[in-house]
């Protein structure tokens, strides 16, 4: 199966459905895939409370007649103009593999990829239960109970008073957040952002929200207990350590941008970010990249990048350099919150000679620590060899050793061999709404 | 029925569990109880990321192994096995006359 665009977008999250919906409503046929069940990226998940903004791009993208491809994801570009996909949920399909498999072309490409979080490892951070902040809130959206659950949430970032807001809400009992900055730069953070009400309106929110939740600053989690499953968590503040019984632990060090797809296409990548110019080209000719793989900065910034992402590649260029003169003055809270995010480097003593540092082939910390960088600990221990690829131990790795990650390869994700190997028809005509959508099973429709 | 929704009827490692529509297969596998893989060495694990990333999730849904339970959703009638349920299941078979 394939299909062609104009304009395809990689990731439905704030700055994918910024940019599908601006380059639709300019006129061009537009194609929106996205990895999860729904659209929205994390932040907008669905199964639980959305902001106004977010029914209100949805609505964007359904009146600009957006074709939605959820529940795919990129595994490889096999040339110019062309991505390949595979399709989650496959196993209901009777037709065998083609329909798993399809390529999608384009004219122009719009990479909104997100971030995911950063995991370091401590002792049994790999015990079932413990998870990234993130991630438990997207459990419970997708249906996990939480009422009467004791949760601990930690790590480092903005979004652990929101998860924690929203689990509280959900009737979890959450005992404590704890923020490995210190108080004085959460302070300093705070004075920065001071110029924009609105994200500090947002985050007081929150504090009020967590109600009885002690809120606990330079604080951490050094070990997590449990046989089977998590039973108790082990956290150090200062000379203080204590220990916790609990059902979850929910924690995530901040975000990293997932780059890979980009640096796949020969996006140029600085210090960790895609770069781009003002009108969010990257270095790549007609590929564009907007949200968070250009800079951790939260959902109004997506959502700007976004709209001048998808007004640019539909070549609505004043209305996109319009947009653009309010991104410089943005920046600044990627900076401020980069910095109120830095970690303490005491976390790198929290894994032990024993700890699992990549859990997809379980390699220890100890054999790790014998390896003089990336490469070498790839080839000698398997470390970032497993099914992610490296997206959970690269940066950790980065963090305690100071490895730089190598060159991305295809796939960008595991993919079946028939997927790499099969040789789709050619391109049907451009479409403009939904066709390919409408043959998609109900479970990988978008429910909006 | 009192609730306008009914519930989505599926089996994790043989028990049949009813969820709520829009419920992914890695919050059914919680609510039945099971960590959904087991490590290289032999360890349980449950999902990390909870957004496709960190293959943790992964179960075998109607016989087809490594699918990310976090990034789909139930429907009806699927048999979900995890990791060490998955692993049992040849062996079993082969005992069965």
């Amino acid at each position: 199966m394939s299909q062609r665009f104009d304009i395809l977008v990689v990731g439905a999250g704030p700055a994918g459905m910024a940019a599908a919906a601006s380059a639709a409503e300019a006129g061009r046929s537009v194609g929106l895939l996205d990895d999860n069940p729904a659209a929205g990226g994390q932040i907008w998940r669905s199964g639980g409370h959305l902001p106004a903004q977010a029914g209100a791009w949805l609505a964007r993208l359904e009146t600009a007649r957006v074709t939605r491809l959820q529940g795919w994801r990129v595994v490889d570009s096999p040339k110019p103009g062309v991505v390949r996909a595979e399709r989650n949920a496959a196993f209901g399909t009777k037709s065998g593999s083609s329909d798993i498999c399809a390529e999608f072309s384009y004219t122009s490409l719009i990479l909104a990829t997100g971030a995911r979080e950063r995991f370091l490892p401590f002792p049994g951070w790999t015990l079932p239960n413990v998870m990234g902040a993130g991630a438990l809130d997207a459990m419970v959206r997708g249906g996990m109970p939480i009422q009467g659950k004791r949760v601990i949430i930690a790590g480092t970032g903005p979004l652990l008073l929101a998860v924690a807001a929203h689990l509280a809400k959900r009737g979890a009992s959450v005992l404590v957040v704890c923020e490995q900055a210190p108080l004085g730069r959460l302070a300093r953070f705070g004075a920065r952002v001071l110029r924009e009400p609105a994200k500090l309106w947002q985050g007081a929110g929150y504090r009020l929200a967590i109600g009885s939740a002690r809120f606990r600053t330079s604080c951490w989690p050094v070990a997590a207990h449990g046989e089977d499953r998590l039973r108790a968590v082990t956290l150090r503040r200062g000379a203080r350590q204590w220990t916790l019984d609990c059902d979850y632990l929910a924690c995530g060090f901040h975000l990293v941008p997932n780059t890979e797809l980009p640096a796949l296409l020969g996006c140029r990548i600085e210090e960790g970010f895609v770069a781009t110019d003002a009108l969010m080209r990257t270095s790549v000719n007609r590929v564009w990249c907007a949200g968070e793989p250009t800079g951790v900065g939260g959902v109004d910034l997506s959502l700007l990048e976004g709209q001048i992402a998808g007004l640019a590649a539909a070549s609505r260029n004043q209305q996109a350099q319009a947009l653009a003169s309010r991104r410089p003055a943005r920046l600044g809270f990627v900076r401020a919150l980069r910095d109120a995010c830095e970690l303490d480097p005491q976390l790198r003593t929290l894994a032990a000679a024993e700890t699992i540092v990549c859990r997809c082939e379980d390699v220890r910390y100890s054999t790790l620590q014998q390896r003089a960088g990336w490469r070498e600990a790839k080839l000698h221990t398997r470390c970032g060899m497993g099914p992610c690829q490296g997206r959970i131990c690269g940066s950790s790795a980065e963090f305690l050793f100071g490895w730089k990650a190598d060159s991305v390869r295809p796939p960008v994700f595991p993919a079946r061999v028939a997927s790499l190997t099969a040789m789709p028809p050619e391109p049907a005509p451009a479409q403009t709404h939904g066709e390919l959508a409408s043959t998609l099973p109900h479970d990988a429709k978008e429910t909006a | 029925m009192p609730d306008r929704s009914p519930g989505i009827s599926l089996t994790v490692n043989g028990a049949r569990i009813t969820v709520a529509p829009g419920t992914t297969v890695a919050a059914a596998v919680a609510i039945a109880g099971a960590a959904t893989r087991t490590s290289v060495s032999g360890e349980p694990r449950g999902p990390l990321c909870g957004m496709g990333i960190c293959f943790e999730c992964r179960v075998t849904i109607d016989g087809m192994p490594h699918q990310r339970s976090c990034q789909i959703l139930c429907a009806p009638g699927i048999a979900v096995m995890t990791g060490a349920a998955a692993a049992q299941t040849p062996l079993e078979a082969t005992q069965t006359p």
